[in-house]
């Protein structure tokens, strides 16, 4: 009970943990998890029916299996008893009979009994000797091997019990001639009122041949035991005659029974039994189980292993299944998670766009103002000779100028980001555009002695694309490129083409790269590293364009070691996209 | 050549007027109107052979001043001002007849460069006549 209960609650953890698997998070160990308990699951839920079902069934197929070889045994043990009784009833017949057609006077002369035995020896066999036994225990009459006329059985007990019963079956015993004997005895009550015993002694050759005509086989064994447990029979393995039998006296049943045993020699025997009750013998057939079980041991031992080869089966298809799955769900997720973060920088973007404009447009006029009264400023400053602090001055409106030059960047560039909304496709070449966009890096690179290599496959195919927003993105990216590198360090532009949709084009610096951290912000907008003159739009303006034009922005980078920065653009204009914009400024503009 | 008039046209008077006072600097005459009916008028009086209009003017928009400016003084050439994020509006200017456009804060070398090109152009092609 207490270990269902646990396993119960077990169960509900595992599940509870596969429902609540709705963290994004794409920490592998998740995965791992959920993995395991589905497997674990999985398991339970297989492996519990299974080994159920298989119990139930080995149980049931024992079951009869042994019901199926236990009553042969018992038959072989009811038939046994019944030879025996039939062999014994039928000599008491043959002596009761004789006691009854016979007159005292007959039984009593020497001569008529003489006769009566070479009879019954001849007809039925097996009796040794024959004597008459009168109302006082004395033998009276006797045929026989030895010289008994005149014993005195009248203190001995079976003359008591035949007094009693009527009649006597001995147990075996050991006579002169080293011979198992038993004897039995019939009494006679004669209309005279004179009474007399008939006692015969037989000999157990016979018993011997009624066992041999039961038909057993090479290893059952059968043989009759005493109520004492001594043997009457010999038996093939447990004994000769008289000896005591090694199995304990079983428990009463006049009905066959059959009981599981051990043998003397330890192996287990089947032991079919039967007691009589006249004469009082225990009939007993042993037969060993191994033998018997063999073919249940047969289809025990197929049992099991389609038992084992099902469980191996459904382990394999759930551990593959379950990899599947997870994987799925692992890819699931992880697009769900992109087009969630590309949702949010669309978003972002959008908003900041119309930020923008609202927020250019407002500091834009006051700048201006400020920037034309500064101006006026330097103007007379400059066009008057006799001016107090006339160099500070100068230099003060020069510091006013700059900062508005500098808000003037900001608020430019936050225009582009609102600007660059409808995009003008022609046909172009890659390479022709990066070429272009190098050329304004040349001096830098050259000053700066940063090793500028472009390696451009003449492979690619042209494409279909925005020239002028394409140009800002790679000025974007290779101006963040040389702003990571030191002096003398390097830069690498590749472009390739990517399967059959997609030309690539990587710039690749060994600069001081970024941190996880980094990464994940580096499109975000107004995300810098440059602390103190980056607005952190470039690289989300960037994102922005490269995104309206159908490609893809790929960063890789390592602390120290560098980043390298690849722009997938498609062959041809996306065109879904490219008329909804056609449609859109069409419709703003009527 | 005769001198290049100039008509500023913008509602931030302290811009216009101090854009004004160093064009004048520069040898350039400017006059100065707040609104497009103040700008309609002062061309209507004395003719400009280039008119700097801001795009967002209160009262009668930008736009509508350049279409009548085009419309009345086909001669005259109009350079936008605009302080906007969407150049949308400035485009469609451009598109009506503006011969350029520029963004606020101005540098005003670039200012005076513009107004020499559009002037020149103007001389060139459309001679300004009274």
């Amino acid at each position: 009970m207490h270990l269902l209960s646990g396993l119960a609650r077990w169960v509900a953890s595992l599940t509870r943990e596969l429902k609540d698997f709705t963290d994004y998070t794409e920490s592998p160990r998740r995965y791992r998890r959920l993995r395991r308990n589905m497997i674990l699951l999985g398991i339970l839920g297989t492996t519990l029916p299974l080994v159920l079902l298989a119990g139930f069934n080995y149980h049931q197929f024992q079951r009869a299996m042994k019901a199926e070889l236990v009553q042969p045994l018992r038959i072989l043990v009811h038939r046994t008893k019944h030879s025996f009784e039939l062999f014994l009833t039928e000599r008491l017949s043959a002596l009761g009979f004789i006691a009854s057609a016979y007159s005292w006077e007959e039984l009593a002369d020497e001569k008529g009994l003489h006769r009566i035995f070479q009879v019954m020896k001849k007809e039925l066999g097996g009796f040794v000797d024959l004597g008459l036994i009168d109302r006082e225990g004395i033998q009276v009459g006797y045929v026989g091997p030895y010289q008994l006329r005149g014993k005195d059985y009248s203190e001995q007990a079976w003359f008591q019990e035949v007094k009693v019963r009527g009649r006597y079956i001995s147990d075996v015993f050991m006579g002169y001639r080293m011979f198992p004997h038993f004897v039995i005895g019939v009494e006679r009550q004669a209309d005279k009122g004179e009474w007399w015993v008939l006692r015969a002694t037989v000999d157990t050759e016979k018993f011997n041949t009624l066992i041999a005509s039961i038909g057993l086989t090479e290893t059952t064994d059968a043989f009759v035991v005493n109520r004492a447990g001594v043997l009457q029979t010999p038996s093939k393995y447990y004994g000769k005659v008289l000896e005591q039998c090694p199995f304990p006296l079983p428990p009463v049943s006049q009905v066959p029974m059959v009981m599981e045993t051990e043998d003397p020699f330890g192996r287990e025997v089947l032991l079919g039994y039967t007691y009589s009750e006249f004469p009082s013998f225990i009939f007993m057939v042993v037969q060993p189980r191994a033998e018997m079980l063999r073919a249940w041991l047969t289809l025990r031992s197929e049992l099991f292993v389609l038992f084992a080869a099902s469980l191996l089966v459904i382990y394999f298809v759930l551990y593959k299944v379950t990899g599947l799955l997870v994987r799925r769900i692992q890819e699931s997720d992880q697009i769900r998670e992109a087009s969630h973060r590309e949702m949010q920088y669309t978003s972002k973007l959008a908003s900041i766009g119309r930020l923008a404009a609202g927020v250019a447009h407002e500091i834009n006029n006051p700048m201006a103002i400020i920037n034309e009264k500064a101006g006026l400023m330097q103007d007379l400053i400059e066009a008057s000779e006799f001016c107090p602090n006339r160099e500070k001055f100068l230099g003060l409106t020069a510091s006013i100028l700059q900062s508005v030059e500098r808000v003037r960047n900001v608020t430019h560039r936050l225009l582009g980001f609102a600007r660059r909304m409808d995009v003008q496709y022609e046909e172009l070449s890659l390479n022709e555009v990066l070429q272009e966009v190098i050329g304004f890096l040349e001096k830098e690179a050259f000053h700066r002695h940063v090793d500028l290599r472009v390696e451009l496959s003449e492979e690619i195919p042209r494409i279909y694309s925005d020239r002028g927003q394409l140009q800002q993105v790679f000025l974007n990216i290779l101006n963040n490129a040389f702003d990571a590198v030191e002096d003398g360090g390097s830069v690498r532009v590749i472009t390739r083409q990517e399967g059959n949709q997609w030309v690539a084009a990587s710039v690749e610096d060994n600069g001081k790269g970024m941190s996880e951290e980094t990464m994940r912000h580096v499109f975000d907008p107004f995300f810098t590293t440059k602390k103190g003159y980056g607005t952190g739009l470039g690289l989300s303006i960037t994102y922005g364009i490269v995104t309206r034009l159908g490609g893809k922005i790929q960063v890789k980078s390592r602390l120290g070691t560098g980043t390298t920065f690849t722009v997938l653009l498609p062959l041809r204009a996306p065109q879904t996209e490219g008329s909804r914009n056609g449609a859109m400024q069409a419709a703003s503009g009527g | 050549m005769e001198p290049c008039r100039l008509l500023l046209v913008d509602d931030e008077e302290e811009f216009v007027t101090t854009l004004a006072e160093r064009l004048s600097l520069r040898g350039i005459r400017a006059r100065v109107a707040l609104s497009g009916e103040e700008a309609l008028q002062a061309l209507d009086s004395e003719a400009a052979h280039v008119v700097v209009l801001d795009v967002l003017l209160p009262g009668m928009g930008g736009l509508e001043v350049l279409k009548r400016i085009r419309q009345a003084h086909p001669g005259v050439q109009v350079i936008l001002l605009t302080g906007r994020g969407s150049d949308q509006e400035a485009r469609e200017g451009v598109a009506l007849g503006a011969f350029d456009y520029l963004v606020k804060p101005v540098h005003l070398e670039e200012l005076i460069r513009k107004i020499r090109e559009a002037s020149k152009c103007n001389a060139m092609e459309k001679p300004w006549r009274r």
